[in-house]
Order: structure tokens, then sequence, then C-alpha cells
């Protein structure tokens, strides 16, 4: 790695003007599992590497009425520690866990995973399907973004030059809903997605009838992708085999896959449709509460 | 041209100061700094877990930490595990299961059971696999480490 200067602001102020400053010379640091590894290999350069952990609003987990609020430094293994936080946000905690080893998740954070925005990240369709909003800060003051828009193309995403993701803001879990994330990958562990899914079905009352449903796709398209259609095939609909077999259907027509190393776009458009209907069976019983 | 940055840090429990740049992962800086060579590379870049250090009461791949991050911070490393009484019931069930071969691999895997077995000593041969999915070895083919973990275990439940 080339010669880089270091800086840890403690307060969110000192960081922008550090962005500011700076502009495209300067990195953030989060955990640092994509970053180091970017910066060695030379895919990413950078003048000033700023460490992220030390600023206050990127370190919160907060978990209020308002839903939770994940600071962009916060490493996975943080959220899954958290009881609360864990058993509000089950499908977030299926990929905050899954990420690389337990090495990684004592480092690496949600807020990294979205922003180095690889299509095969494995947190952003469980944020995405849960309805996250990313809260932006930068030389123009703060905005916010849906995270189903924040990607905008493999390693890049919507911040604009000296802008930092503060943090991830996920609505608090509606009543009788639930999510579930699943990938595919040929090991147990470590191993990127050939093939990701997330959902999320809010049910009525009974726990008979979906209200709404959204379903986020990994590793088969330029970008993280909200099957819309797939999502809304479901509003309104009994719990059958048949429903979710459609959703099925429509979230593998969404997929974009390519051909590469991992696998074909036969494989991938097969493994949405598979993904799709076991994450909506582990959603529905996890709406139920009967898991 | 950034220079030197004086890092203060505990390493094994002793307060320790280094020099370093800032590009230094905190594997180099153990390595070639302050000269404890006990944590390996293997891949440099978070794949095999030779360079397992905790810091701060978690494992992390220190290949993948700046020296520069470890200013403030807790580090324990391979030297540390043994006491002055001897081995550490992990690496004696290292040694006494034939847990390794090469060794290159050891220093991450005992670090890394460290953690594991100190949180949960009565982790069974699924969590142990899962635990160390992050640590490769090319020699062993795994199941006498699992099972020196399993034995090591035993003897810290035992006390
Ligand atoms: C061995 C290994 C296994 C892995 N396995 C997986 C896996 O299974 N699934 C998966 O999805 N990923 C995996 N990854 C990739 C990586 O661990 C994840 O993407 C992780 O979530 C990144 O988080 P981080 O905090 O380490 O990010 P960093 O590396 O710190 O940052 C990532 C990118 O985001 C930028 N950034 C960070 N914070 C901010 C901010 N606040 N504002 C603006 N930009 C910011 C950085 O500049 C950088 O470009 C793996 C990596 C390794 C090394
Ligand atoms: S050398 Fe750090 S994980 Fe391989
Ligand atoms: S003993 Fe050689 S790599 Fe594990």
């Amino acid at each position: 790695m080339r010669a880089i200067d270091y800086q840890a602001p403690t307060s969110l102020s000192e960081a922008v003007s550090i962005m500011a400053a700076n502009g495209d010379r300067a990195r953030p640091l989060a955990g640092g599992t994509d970053v180091l590894v970017q910066l060695r290999g030379g895919r990413r350069e950078a003048d000033v590497v700023m460490d992220t952990k030390k600023i206050p609003e990127l370190n919160t987990l907060n978990l209020g009425d308002n839903g939770l609020q994940l600071g962009a430094a916060v490493p996975c293994y943080r959220i899954y520690q958290d009881s609360a936080v864990a058993a509000a946000y089950p499908g977030l905690i299926d990929a905050a866990g899954m990420i690389g080893s337990i090495q990684i998740q004592g480092r690496a954070t949600v807020g990294g995973n979205l922003c180095n925005a690889a299509p095969s990240g494995d947190t952003i369709p469980p944020v995405i399907t849960l309805g996250g909003e990313a809260h932006i800060n930068g030389p123009n003051g703060w905005r916010t973004l849906p995270a189903e828009n924040f990607c905008t193309g493999p390693g890049r995403n919507a911040l604009e030059n000296g802008e930092l993701l503060v943090a991830i803001q996920l609505p608090a879990p509606a009543a009788n809903s639930g999510t579930a994330y699943l990938r595919f990958i040929p090991r147990n562990e470590m191993d990127i997605a050939v093939a990701g899914v997330s959902s999320t079905v809010q049910l009525d009352a009974s726990g008979q009838t979906i209200q709404s449903a959204r379903i986020a796709l990994a590793s088969v398209g330029p970008t993280p992708i909200l099957a819309t259609a797939a999502g809304d095939s479901l509003a309104g609909k009994a719990v059958s085999d048949e429903a979710i077999a459609e959703a099925g259907r429509l979230a593998s027509e969404a997929a974009t896959p390519i051909t590469d190393m991992r696998g074909t776009i036969r494989q991938r458009h097969h493994l949405v449709d598979v993904l799709t209907r076991r994450t909506l069976n582990i959603a529905i019983r996890r709406a139920r509460g009967e898991e | 041209m950034p220079g030197l940055v004086h890092v203060t840090t505990t390493i094994n429990g002793n307060q320790t100061d280094f020099l370093c740049e800032p590009r230094q992962s905190l594997l180099e800086c153990l390595r070639d700094v302050v000269g404890m060579t006990g944590s390996k590379e293997g891949c440099n870049d978070g794949n095999c877990g030779a360079c397992t250090v905790n810091m701060d009461g978690r494992i992390v791949c220190s290949c993948l930490v700046l020296g520069v991050e470890a200013q403030g911070a807790e580090v324990n490393t391979i030297e540390g595990v043994a006491s002055a009484d001897g081995l550490h019931p992990i690496q004696q069930s290292f040694l006494e299961n034939a847990a390794l071969q090469c060794g290159i691999c050891t220093p991450g895997f005992i670090v890394a059971t460290k953690a594991l077995l100190e949180a949960e000593p009565d982790a069974d041969e699924a969590r142990i696999r899962h635990w160390l999915a992050g640590n490769l070895c090319r020699c062993t083919g795994y199941d006498k480490i699992v099972r020196a973990v399993l034995d090591a275990g035993e003897r810290m439940r035992a006390g």
C-alpha cells in the first residue's frame, strides 16, 4: 500500500471538514475489511484514510420507538449480540451473522457493506426490504435516501464528494411482520453469494393474509435489486403455496444476472426463485411468531 | 509525505509504544516493528486467520487492522497465551491431539479458540467448526484441530 495519512476525527463536523478538504483523495475507514484490501491491491487509492469509529453519531446503535438507528461504523457483532435488536430484526441478523468469519464480523459494518456497494453485499437486501433509509451528512448538510436507491453500480454509491453515510435508520417492525435473508454459496461459510434474497412480509392480525411484502435480491445484477412486482403480487393474498410460487417466479424475472466463475445466468434465475420461496416461508413463520 | 506515528497500546498486558507508518497493518507492526513474530501472515487479506489476534475482547485479522488503530487498545497475541507455569490447556491439547503439522496456522487457531472457550467452554463440534471457519489449515484436515478444541474445552471446564 502506498503512503497514507491517517485521521481519526471525534466529531461529525470535523469528519465532514476532512472529507470536504480532501475530496475524493479521502477514504472513510469503518471496519476496513473492504477498504484495506482494496487499497493494498491498488483497486482504490487515497491520500487520507479517515477512521470513522470515533465519531459518536456513527457509533450509535439505538433501538427505540422509531426503530433502529444503526450507526455506519457499528460492527456486525454488536448488532447480533444485542438481544433486543436481534429479536426485533432477525432478518438483519441472518445477514450480519453471515459476513465472512467471526474475525471479519468483529470489524465489518453494515454501513461499510452498503457503501462498498458490491452486488453481493449480504446485508443490503434485508436493509432494503426492512425499509431502511440512509442518513447522509456532507458539506451541504443532511439528506436521506431510501436504501434501494443508495447503490448505483458495482462498487459505486449515491454519495457525492465529501459526503458521509452517518447511519442507517430501520423503521420499527410493523405488527405481524417478519423478515428473512438467505444466500446460496457452495460452502458453509466464507464465500460470496451466488445469489441472495431477503423477504419482508406483513400479515393481517389472523396471520392468514399478506397485507404487503418486499423482496430484494443480491448478486443477480449490477446492484442489489428491489423486486417490486414480486413483492406487490402478494399484497392482499391469502398465504398459499401458489401465491408464494408466483412471487418466486416474478422475483426471478426481476433478476438480471451474468454468468461468471460463481454461477451461470440460468442457475441464478433458478436460485432467486427457490430462495424467494424459502425466505417468504421463513418470514411468514416469523411474522406469526412461530420461530 | 506522512511521517511515522507514535502508537501506545497494551500488548498481552504490557504497555507498548511503537512507531509506524499509517499504512502499516497491525500484523506488520507486531512482527516487523515490535518483533513479535508469533502472529503469522498467510494471505494478508482476511481469508486465512493466521494473523488472528484479540483486540479489545474480539478476535480480528490483524492484517485488516492498521497499526495506528491499535492506539489505546488492548491487544492479546499468541505470545501471551502460555504463562510462567507452562502451556495453556489449549496449547497442551493441540500438542497431545497432534492438531498441527507445519504450525503456520496454529497461533491463529489458538487465539481464536481461546476467545471461544473462555466464553463458551462447552461449545459443541458444530459451534467450534462455525467459530473457526475463518481459520484455514492446509495440513491437518481440521478433524484433529476440532478434537483438540473439544478436549481443551473439557480441560478448561475441569479447571
Ligand atoms: C475474508 C472476507 C470475507 C468477506 N465475506 C463477506 C460476505 O460473506 N458477505 C459480504 O457481503 N461481504 C463480505 N466481505 C466484504 C466486507 O467484509 C463487507 O462488505 C463489510 O460489510 C464491509 O464493512 P467494513 O466496515 O469493513 O467496510 P470498510 O472496508 O471500512 O468500508 C467499505 C467502503 O465503504 C466506504 N465507507 C465506509 N464507511 C463509510 C461512511 N460512513 N460513509 C461513506 N463511505 C464509507 C469505505 O471508504 C469503503 O470504500 C468479506 C471480506 C473479507 C475480507
Ligand atoms: S494473513 Fe490475515 S487473514 Fe490471512
Ligand atoms: S498445520 Fe500447516 S497449515 Fe495448519
